[in-house]
């Protein structure tokens, strides 16, 4: 990858943030392993496991505070995203559909979280995992119902259309199902995460290069960091976005694979 | 200044995208403001274009990074 130097006019020694800044070294020792990102992964595993558990340990009909919390974002996955999209048979998927919320939403807010800040999905290798389980869970339920012939007939052959047409349609259908589906499932969540932790560095380090300038410049700085502060509540929004995004298509794409005719 | 014209191009390749998403969620917004009760129906249908047009951006963004 080449880095984006183009920052790099305003003022000398300014380094202005690229993709090494995504590169951490590791946290113990010389273990590759125990990266800041994986790190966060394991953490945000026991966050969503504690909460749930604890949500749900002491369920009442009257609920605590803490039990309607966590009801309400299954209530969301199930009603909003799992019945509205997948029809009758939605149940089967709400556990997938509830763990890869909960998993992306954690990690995104982790972008903002004060000393964690950093969101493990701007490292394209978790999102090609998740987007990995989604494509083999579509196909796999499409080719359960449908059957391995049919599920393919109606892929590359769409019912209703010209045959002539087919010369064009069926590389571009099977390239859909096939190619471009789960790539640009995991690369939308990992864009989104990593180009806003990169504008937060720019306004962040660049307000604070400012602090260290000549007095003009001092004054601007506040309003650098103002405009961070300002971008962080809007990664919030990208970030629970993504989330809900990402698991939205999943679900589209599981109704997609169950619905008889493509 | 240095830099790489890819990611001028990728700048230039975003415009596309950029007028279909938001032509799809005026499209989107009107249809709900007509008809409410439709908001349901619409949205998947929404989002499933929003995520084709924004595909094209991300390979945009791949290509600028990858050539």
């Amino acid at each position: 990858m080449r880095s984006l130097h183009l920052f790099s006019a305003e003022g000398g020694g300014f380094v202005p943030p690229s993709t090494n800044d995504f590169n951490l070294p590791p946290v113990f020792g010389h273990n590759v392993y125990t990266t800041k990102p994986i790190l966060l992964v394991f953490f945000s595993v026991l966050l969503i496991s504690v909460f749930f558990m604890l949500a749900s340990r002491k369920a009442a009909i009257v609920p605590s505070k803490l039990q309607f919390a966590g009801e309400g974002i299954y209530a969301f996955v199930r009603n909003d995203l799992a019945r509205d999209n997948i029809g009758p048979e939605f149940m089967r998927f709400v556990p997938y559909l509830f763990t890869l919320f909960t998993f992306v939403l954690v990690n995104n807010v982790f972008g903002i979280i004060p000393l964690l800040q950093f969101p493990s999905m701007s490292h394209v290798s978790f999102p090609y995992v998740l987007a990995i389980f989604t494509f083999l869970v579509f196909h796999y339920v499409g080719i359960r119902k449908q059957g391995i012939r049919k599920y393919f007939k109606d892929i590359m052959f769409m019912p209703g259309v010209p045959k002539a047409a087919y010369i064009l349609l069926t590389p571009l259908e099977l390239a859909t199902f096939f190619i471009v589906r789960p790539l640009t499932l995991s690369l939308r969540l990992f864009a989104n995460m990593f180009a806003g932790h990169l504008l937060l560095l720019v306004f962040i380090l660049g307000g604070d290069h400012l602090l260290k300038g000549v007095v003009g410049l001092k004054l601007i700085s506040p309003f650098a960091f103002a405009f961070g502060i300002g971008l962080t509540f809007f990664e919030f929004l990208v970030q629970c976005l993504q989330a809900y995004i990402f698991t939205l298509l999943t679900a589209l794409y599981i109704a997609g694979a169950l619905a008889d005719e493509h | 200044m240095k830099g790489t014209l890819n990611l001028v191009g990728y700048g230039l390749s975003a415009i596309g995208p950029a007028i279909a998403t938001g032509m799809i969620f005026a499209a989107y917004i009107s249809g709900v403001a007509r008809q409410p009760e439709a908001r349901s129906v619409l949205q998947p249908i929404a989002f499933l274009g929003f995520a084709l047009a924004e595909a094209l951006a991300l390979f945009g963004l791949v290509l600028a990074f990858v050539l």
